[in-house]
């Protein structure tokens, strides 16, 4: 059987995938586009056309931005790309063969290619919330708060009964100004954000000025907020959900006291950190972002990573948004254009002039942000010892503190020693957590002990699948 | 937990744990359960505990389910369709809290 080969493959059809999509196939190469969602869009843009056609009102009410996604979904799927969805890509070789399964169980013998190669490859998997370990977060009704931006999109629901949301950071304000639209009645804003976090950003106000429009946004989602008339508790610190099989109530620390509130649904944010499980397994050099404690690929300016023929695009770089991530998707292509050998260097630069202005004036609110939502230091350490870090193998802050003061410090020999991270998230739930922690016990930065060898199958597998990958 | 502002244009039935339900077209299997009221997908291998869907897009694998026999499938990701059966993923026996 031959083998389907592509110049350029994307994964990821978020706003950075379909923008490189596009730019590459008007230089006519050859591309192909796995995404591992049942539709185009990406997390931001989720169900856009499902909405567009059946909830046509409530597209609307979702606003300038993500309406904004309808033209650039349009103009991918015209653009003469082969756009796969459902497809989890599970292994990509040194030399650019991409392995990957349907994410349909009933499908896993379709006529899709499992396998191909490329020339070239773009990594535009995008963002994931950071985790965020508290007391009692494996217990049902606790939730990550863009799963219900997730419901609301893809399946018109809305939180009911009591619901809480606590944490820090511009999405947990986008989604609690959401609910608020869509007439949810939230009984509790738990805030974390540390006191003193507005006035360590101010030095970048100035520059972040030269975008207002960000500013304007965040500063309209406060007010909505602040004139709702929720409760909203601010310098929130030890949280903790507590309830037998399920959520029942939420407590939590507000100066010396301790406070209850009951609740049916708590959604908890603690900020985005780029998903970097592909550029991981790829072996791609990362580094540490200190303000916003991630890691994040090293790229030159057009997204290129360290690994030759492979870059980045969009959140799962630096965490910077979709209107962001659309321009890098469109800057990287043009340079994979150039690397192929459809324009020359002087092409590339004359057609990135325009995007590289409008990035510039995007980004300039970024260090504010960054550094206004800092994640809040004591949701990243948990405090308390029996909080669950690996969700998976249910491993806890004692077991890892432990077997680090046992000399096992770095996260591979943990993982060998107590299993943390060794579950089918393979880390994605626990990596930050677990470096950070060996960190705290060392009193190092977390850049300085790294993160776990993230390996193939990066998405489980069926042995029946292996044997079939020949 | 959750309500449906609307009713969706089509629906498919699936079978979850031998139950029919009719639920809208073009939702995951994960979104389809949480609609109907069902919050606990499985119970865990290592204590028995019983876990809900989490992050519901696919980073967590919390909303692990057994779907037309296979195990491991991850609800969030997956499209309902007609027929399809579901059932919550246990661990072995006896562990279940």
């Amino acid at each position: 059987m031959s083998i389907a080969e592509y110049d350029y493959t994307i994964i990821g059809a978020g706003p950075a995938g379909m923008a490189a999509a596009i730019t590459a196939r008007k230089h006519g190469l050859k591309v192909l586009v796995l995404d591992e969602q049942p539709t185009v869009g990406g997390q931001i843009f989720r169900n856009i056309e499902g909405l567009e056609k059946y909830r046509n009102s409530e597209f609307h009410k979702l606003g300038a931005e993500y309406l904004s996604g309808s033209k650039l979904v349009q103009q991918f799927h015209n653009s003469g790309v082969v756009y796969l969805n459902g497809r989890s890509v599970w292994q990509i070789d040194r030399d650019l063969g991409i392995h990957n399964v349907s994410t349909i169980p009933t499908d896993q013998k379709s006529s899709v290619p499992q396998f191909c190669k490329t020339k070239n490859l773009l990594i535009a998997v995008g963002a994931m919330e950071r985790p965020m370990p508290l007391p009692g977060w494996t217990l049902p009704g606790v939730m990550a708060c863009t799963a219900a931006d997730v419901l609301y999109k893809s399946s018109g629901m809305i939180p009911q009964g009591k619901v809480v949301l606590a944490g820090s950071g511009p999405l947990l304000l986008l989604i609690a100004s959401r609910l608020l639209d869509a007439g949810v009645k939230i009984s509790a804003f738990l805030d974390t954000t540390p006191r003193g976090a507005l006035i360590q950003a101010l030095p970048y106000l100035p520059q972040a000025l030269r975008s207002f429009g960000y500013l304007k946004k965040g500063l309209e989602m406060l007010w909505k907020l602040r004139t709702s008339g929720i409760p909203i508790y601010s310098g929130i610190q030890a949280i903790e959900a507590l309830g037998n099989s399920k959520l029942e109530e939420v407590r939590f620390k507000k100066g010396m006291k301790h406070q209850e509130v009951s609740a049916d649904l708590l959604l908890l944010h603690n900020g985005v950190v780029p998903n970097v499980q592909i550029s991981r397994q790829l072996a791609c050099e990362h580094s540490w972002y200190d303000v916003q404690r991630y890691w994040e690929p090293i790229v030159d300016d057009w997204g290129n990573t360290s690994m030759a023929r492979t870059a980045v695009a969009g959140d799962c770089g630096r965490v910077s948004g979709a209107v962001i991530s659309e321009i890098s998707g469109h800057l990287t292509a043009l340079d994979t254009v150039r690397q192929l050998g459809a324009i020359t260097l002087k092409e590339r630069d004359k057609l990135s002039l325009t995007l590289r202005q409008t990035l510039k004036n995007h980004q300039s609110a970024r260090p504010f942000l960054d550094k206004l939502f800092q994640p809040t230091q004591n949701l990243i350490v948990p405090n308390k010892e029996d909080v669950l870090v690996c969700r998976c193998e249910e491993v806890t802050v004692r077991e890892i503190r432990e077997t680090v003061r046992l000399g096992f410090q770095n996260p591979d020999r943990l993982k060998s020693m107590i299993r943390c991270g060794m579950g089918p998230c393979q880390a994605r739930m626990c990596g930050l957590t677990v470096s950070e922690i060996i960190a705290d016990e060392k009193q190092i930065s977390p850049e300085e002990v790294g993160y776990f060898k993230i390996r193939s199958p990066i998405k489980p597998i069926t042995i029946g699948q292996l044997a079939e990958n020949d | 937990m959750f309500k449906k502002q609307y009713e969706s244009h089509e629906t498919v039935t699936i079978i979850f744990e031998g139950k029919s339900l009719d639920v809208g077209i073009g939702q995951t299997v994960a979104a389809a359960l949480l609609g109907e009221g069902h919050l606990i997908f499985r119970y865990t291998r290592v204590s028995g505990k019983p876990r809900a869907a989490y992050c519901l897009m696919g980073v967590c694998f919390e909303c692990l389910l057994e779907i037309n026999g296979q195990r491991n499938q991850q609800g969030c990701m997956i499209p309902v369709s007609d027929g399809m059966k579901i059932k919550r993923q246990m661990p072995p026996k006896g562990k279940i809290q």
